[in-house]
């Protein structure tokens, strides 16, 4: 794999820390006038979402991380792992719980998803940023209200619990930001 | 690349930028300080460790193809016109810096650069804030507090006298040991000090107004005369600026001994070579220029860019320029 020096170093350039792939997400160089450079580089773990802050000395370098990402189709999950394919390849992968992470929450079959790959293993998958999921359980609507003001949470047929406004109802299916977690719209079935 | 030809910076800001710079002219010519303009392009440049000079292949007639150097400030050519009698100048010029981009840097950057004969250290920075005190619309009294001072006051440690073992302990207490360390030891203290300065008190530096720091170590002199405290210490006379965090500019009384400037290029070639970067060529015109006799004089160079970040209220110079390196 490749090695990059601190001139190389820029936002999204995936490289290896501590055995683990990572991303850099911020690369500030700090370079007193009359003084040496550092770069002071913020990188998100790609298996465990943790950001960590570290200062290089100019000219270090980091070993590249072989991280390739994606998009797959879902297909099932079996109660221990979840089943993706690569719809050009056909090649299926198989997910575990660790690498699911939250997107466990808003899947239930044929979404397109970005899964990332580091050494041709899934370590982490992003589902699409809106899914449109159907209510199995709320109180029931106020119809009169349409403010979406206060709300109420709604239990999805993933799983998932979303705050919803008064007027949804148990049945209906909403379309849901992944991102923020939180209800979009109703969708007009 | 892509097809954004947009400048980074907005009009609104590049006509206050136009203002700021006409107010720089005028605050000199009220002066009596004559503006000059140097070359960019030299056959020699700064020997400084830490500064890289962007190499440029020049045919000249009759030289064939030499190599030169895009200035990193104009010191060198201002001084030569200092010893030729000139009197107090001043430039404002773009200079190149290669390898530094950040929200603070763009290789090629504009640099305004006086130098004051007859005056001392002290006159200079009265100097120095009552320009930026215009500029920026700040009260003129600057406060100034020493490097030794603030490692002191924020990390415990004398940086002239400790050993460097006690920078070592400072180091691993602000959970800063596991930087990389130059490979020679010899560059260790160096290291420790600008790791700790840039990353525990830069940020720190003149929040409320701008502030001076001064008494630089004299390993950190470049070409500033150093002085022996009463206790032994010794100190670069040399001052820099700081106003939110962001260094603004970078003052010295000058060295005028030509034997001194030549033991110091030899000292930073020497320190090339441990690191392995590559020689950079003495300037015997700068070195005869100061055996004809440079005055004694104090000059500081200003970063105007970050003049108008300031200014303008902006955190990245992008902002402040029409194109920075990314949009050219």
């Amino acid at each position: 794999m490749a090695v990059y020096s601190t001139s190389e170093f820029r936002n999204g350039l995936k490289v290896m820390i501590d055995g683990d792939p990572c991303v850099i997400v911020e690369n500030e160089v700090v370079k007193p006038g009359k003084g040496q450079a550092f770069n002071r580089v913020k990188t998100r773990n790609l298996k465990t979402g943790r950001v960590l802050e570290r200062t290089y000395k100019s000219g270090e370098s980091m070993e590249g991380a072989d991280v390739v990402d994606t998009e797959m189709q879902f297909l099932y999950g079996d109660g221990e792992s979840w089943h993706f394919m690569d719809p050009e390849s056909f090649e299926q992968y198989a997910v575990d719980a660790n690498a699911m992470g939250d997107a466990v929450k808003w899947l239930k079959g044929q979404e397109d998803c970005t899964v990332t790959l580091w050494n041709g293993q899934p370590i982490s998958v992003v589902p699409p940023n809106f899914v449109e999921l159907q209510i199995t359980e709320t109180d029931p609507g106020l119809r009169g209200d349409t403010s979406g003001g206060g709300g109420k949470p709604a239990t999805l047929e993933t799983g998932a619990v979303v705050r919803v406004p008064l007027f949804v109802d148990q049945g209906e299916i909403i379309r849901v930001d992944t991102r923020s977690g939180e209800y979009s719209s109703r969708v007009k079935s | 690349m892509n097809g954004d030809w947009h400048p980074g910076a907005t009009l609104e800001v590049l006509r206050d930028r136009a203002a700021i710079v006409d107010g720089i002219r005028t605050f000199f010519r009220e002066r009596g300080v004559l503006e000059v303009d140097t070359p960019q392009l030299c056959r020699s440049t700064a020997s400084d460790p830490h500064l890289k000079s962007l190499g440029v292949i020049t045919g000249i007639p009759g030289y064939g193809q030499v190599p030169c150097f895009l200035q990193t400030s104009p010191e060198f050519a201002m001084k030569r016109l200092l010893a030729a009698g000139s009197g107090p100048i001043y430039q404002i010029s773009h200079a190149f810096r290669d390898g530094e981009l950040s929200r603070r840097h763009n290789i090629e950057f504009s640099m305004l650069e006086w130098y004051r004969p007859g005056m001392d250290i002290e006159a200079l920075r009265a100097e120095v804030s009552e320009l930026v005190a215009v500029v920026l619309a700040t009260p003129v009294k600057f406060p100034c507090v020493t490097y030794r001072d603030l490692f002191q006051q924020h990390l415990g440690v004398d940086p002239l006298l400790c050993s460097l073992d006690a920078l070592l302990t400072v180091l691993e207490n602000q959970g800063l040991a596991y930087v990389t360390r130059p490979e020679s030891k010899n560059d260790w203290r160096p290291f420790c000090l600008d790791l700790l300065f840039s990353h525990c008190i830069e940020h720190r530096l003149g929040a409320h107004s701008p502030v001076f720091v001064i008494e630089f170590p004299a390993e950190q002199a470049a070409l500033a005369e150093v002085r022996v405290l009463p206790d032994g210490a010794r100190v670069a006379e040399r001052f820099e600026l700081f106003y939110r965090g962001v260094e603004l500019a970078n003052g010295y009384r000058e060295l005028t001994d030509a034997a001194e400037y030549r033991r110091r290029h030899q000292a930073d070639e020497v320190a090339r070579k441990r690191l392995n970067l590559p020689a950079v060529p003495f300037d015997e015109r700068l070195h005869a220029a100061m055996l004809a006799g440079l005055p004694d004089c104090s000059g500081v160079a200003m970063g105007v860019d970050r003049l108008v970040m300031l200014r303008a209220n902006l955190t990245r110079i992008d902002e402040v320029m029409a194109f920075s390196i990314n949009r050219v």
